[in-house]
């Protein structure tokens, strides 16, 4: 395969937890704690895992738009948190960004031309004569007519909305696009569009995605390769259909479990995972999933399993593994 | 949006109409006869009977009512007991003075507020936001008598920079240029007094109203554009900031002719604050009529052109 867009290395994003008078720092919510994968040019790589644990958190990391606690990344062999904001600013268009919330994360004071338009503009990639055309054409091959130029972000309906964020990110030109649960806020019907559009997108621009989202069914329409998360860091990582067919973590395997089969009369057998997920302020020492795996040994309280290849490009975490 | 502008304006009549009722009816309950206030006390009961006669004082009350409107239509507003002088002509000679003082420390609060308040927003819980946080508590705080005093005091009395009190120096013949000179420096310590005790709400609306604004997804949509920080505060989060703001400074808005009573009456300015107290104390019924009618469609106008505004900045609202 080719060589990777995006390397990150050990990256770790800790939120101080202030209090007291004096706001002293107490603690700190650990979102990211030590996260290491790749991802290749034209490659989507689904990251998935339950609400707060740490996968917007790393979405945002990774594209500096907030900064990290340790570790590095790399996109295209350079460290971005080694630049200055200025250099960094003008390598923002081949890094974009698709938010969750199509409702709040387009400017109510902009038109739809201003929107798409602005950035183009900022970095020269058109002038005040050519922007029109630019804008018209991207929104067209996202499915938006021409006339959306004029209009404000909410004149639209929640999926078009979404369209015209995409509209955005890909004005750019960009080479690696985060997408932080594109579709979670758009009803079914509207989803499936919305990740069509997507896939055909990559196929014709060859970009690479970090397809972030809880919904295992579309992570495995998406993707070519999947991470699970559990607190802040990455359980599992293989190749979509290796890990669909062999999941090696026990959370994996729980979460699987849950995805729910279109087929009334198939019986399976549920994985229900007990008690709830531990605080990110406080997180378990050893395997962080000791508290809930019901495989658990002695040395998963005491020591953290080795993040490690198991063949075939599968990177597991667990002490089950390899014994 | 011509259209919407018509209808409000037409809309106006009828509460203009309510309150010029409201008013009159007010007055006429308050105690004291009009006929005694304008007449030597000597003069006989014959005199007064018939004045009052003239007046139609001995009318029904609905009569009365549309003598004064149909003539508060004409631009009759009366005469002031006080002045002896239509009451019109009173209004409009301490009016401006009023509306230049107030005009001033509304641009200059605005001025002052919104660049600071955005400053203090994105530089939370920095020293510059410190600083100005207490200056506002102690802007809210302190009452302009004291702190008009207090100017008057260091500034007038002491150091002799500013005149004490007054628009002009006396027997001031002074025309052009050098009359604005003179007023504006008789205005400077009443305009601190004022702007100080405006500035701090602003600043605060301000500062809350961007820490709102820059949390939101779309500024985290505008730094992932690569744009430079100055756009995205100021063209992105600023003008979402402001739309609040603005509705602050449209109920403003009718302030600007009401006078600052207080700051006028202690620095002696002409405006029409200390004319109203003096109408109230000495019952100039008319004046005080008056200067009700004029505020009452001042503040309509005001809230007109604050919509009007709110219109223009925040798009998702529509005028119909």
């Amino acid at each position: 395969m080719s060589e990777a867009l995006l390397t990150v290395k050990n990256l770790k994003k800790y939120f101080p937890i202030k209090s007291g008078v004096f706001q002293k720092v107490v603690g700190h919510v650990k979102a990211v704690d030590g996260i290491s994968f790749e991802l290749k040019k034209g490659e989507t790589l689904g990251l998935v895992g339950e609400s707060g644990c740490g996968k917007s958190t790393t979405g945002r990391t990774i594209l500096r738009l907030i900064e990290k606690t340790e570790g590095e990344v790399f996109f295209e062999g350079k460290d971005i948190y080694k630049i200055n904001r200025e250099e960094l600013r003008k390598l923002r268009p081949s890094m974009q960004i698709i938010f969750q919330d199509p409702y709040s994360s387009l400017n109510p004071r902009m038109t739809v031309g201003e929107i798409v338009g602005e950035a183009l503009i900022e970095h020269g990639m058109a002038d005040k004569n050519t922007v029109k055309d630019k804008v018209e054409n991207v929104l067209e091959m996202c499915g938006l007519s021409s006339y959306c130029i004029r209009r404000y972000p909410h004149e639209f309906s929640g999926g078009q909305r979404q369209r015209i964020g995409i509209a955005r990110a890909l004005a750019l030109n960009p080479k690696f696009i985060v997408c932080d649960e594109p579709v979670s806020a758009l009803d079914v019907s509207i989803q499936s569009q919305i990740v069509n559009l997507l896939c055909e997108l990559q196929q014709k621009f060859n970009f690479s995605y970090l397809f972030i989202s809880h919904d295992l069914s579309v992570v495995k329409h998406i993707s070519h390769r999947v991470g699970v998360m559990y607190l802040g860091t990455l359980v599992e990582l293989a190749d979509k259909k290796e890990l669909f067919s062999n999941p090696l973590h026990p959370y994996t395997k729980a979460l699987l479990s849950a995805v729910p089969v279109p087929d009334p009369t198939l019986k399976r057998e549920r994985i229900i995972l007990e008690g709830d997920i531990p605080s990110p302020a406080n997180p378990p020492k050893g395997c962080k999933f000791h508290t809930r795996c019901p495989y658990k040994m002695d040395i998963c309280k005491e020591i953290v399993p080795e993040y490690k290849d198991v063949g075939n490009n599968h990177f597991v975490a667990c002490h089950l593994i390899g014994r | 949006m011509r259209q919407y502008i018509t209808r409000r304006l037409l809309e106006m009549i009828p509460v203009l109409l309510g309150i010029s009722i409201m008013i009159f009816v007010i007055f006429q309950l308050a105690p004291g006869d009009p006929v005694s206030a304008i007449v030597d006390p000597k003069t006989s009961a014959a005199t007064k009977a018939k004045l009052r006669e003239q007046l139609h004082l001995n009318e029904p009350i609905i009569v009365q009512y549309k003598y004064w409107i149909m003539d508060i239509l004409k631009g009759n507003w009366g005469e002031s007991f006080y002045y002896k002088q239509p009451v019109t002509k009173v209004i409009n000679s301490f009016l401006w003075n009023s509306f230049y003082l107030s005009l001033a420390s509304f641009i200059l609060s605005a001025l002052l507020s919104i660049p600071i308040g955005v400053l203090s927003a994105t530089k939370q819980y920095s020293k510059f936001d410190y600083v100005f946080t207490v200056i506002a508590l102690i802007g809210i705080s302190m009452p302009s008598f004291f702190f008009g005093l207090l100017l008057i005091k260091w500034f007038a009395v002491d150091i002799k920079l500013f005149p004490v009190s007054g628009m002009t120096n006396p027997g001031s013949t002074a025309t052009g240029f050098a009359l604005f000179k003179e007023v504006m420096h008789h205005m400077a310590l009443p305009l601190v007094v004022l702007t100080f005790g405006s500035l701090a709400g602003l600043m605060r609306y301000t500062r809350s109203s961007m820490l709102e604004v820059i949390r939101q997804d779309y500024i985290r949509t505008a730094r992932a554009k690569g744009l430079k920080e100055k756009v995205v505060i100021y063209k992105h989060a600023l003008r979402n900031a402001l739309i609040p703001v603005v509705t602050i400074f449209g109920m403003s808005l009718p302030g600007l002719f009401s006078g600052a009573i207080i700051t006028e009456q202690i620095f002696n300015w002409p405006g029409i604050g200390p004319i109203e107290l003096q109408a109230v104390n000495t019952r100039d019924y008319y004046l005080l009529m008056g200067i009700n009618m004029l505020l009452a469609f001042l503040t309509l106008l005001g809230n007109l052109i604050a919509d009007v505004t709110y219109a223009i900045v925040d798009p998702r609202i529509r005028l119909k």
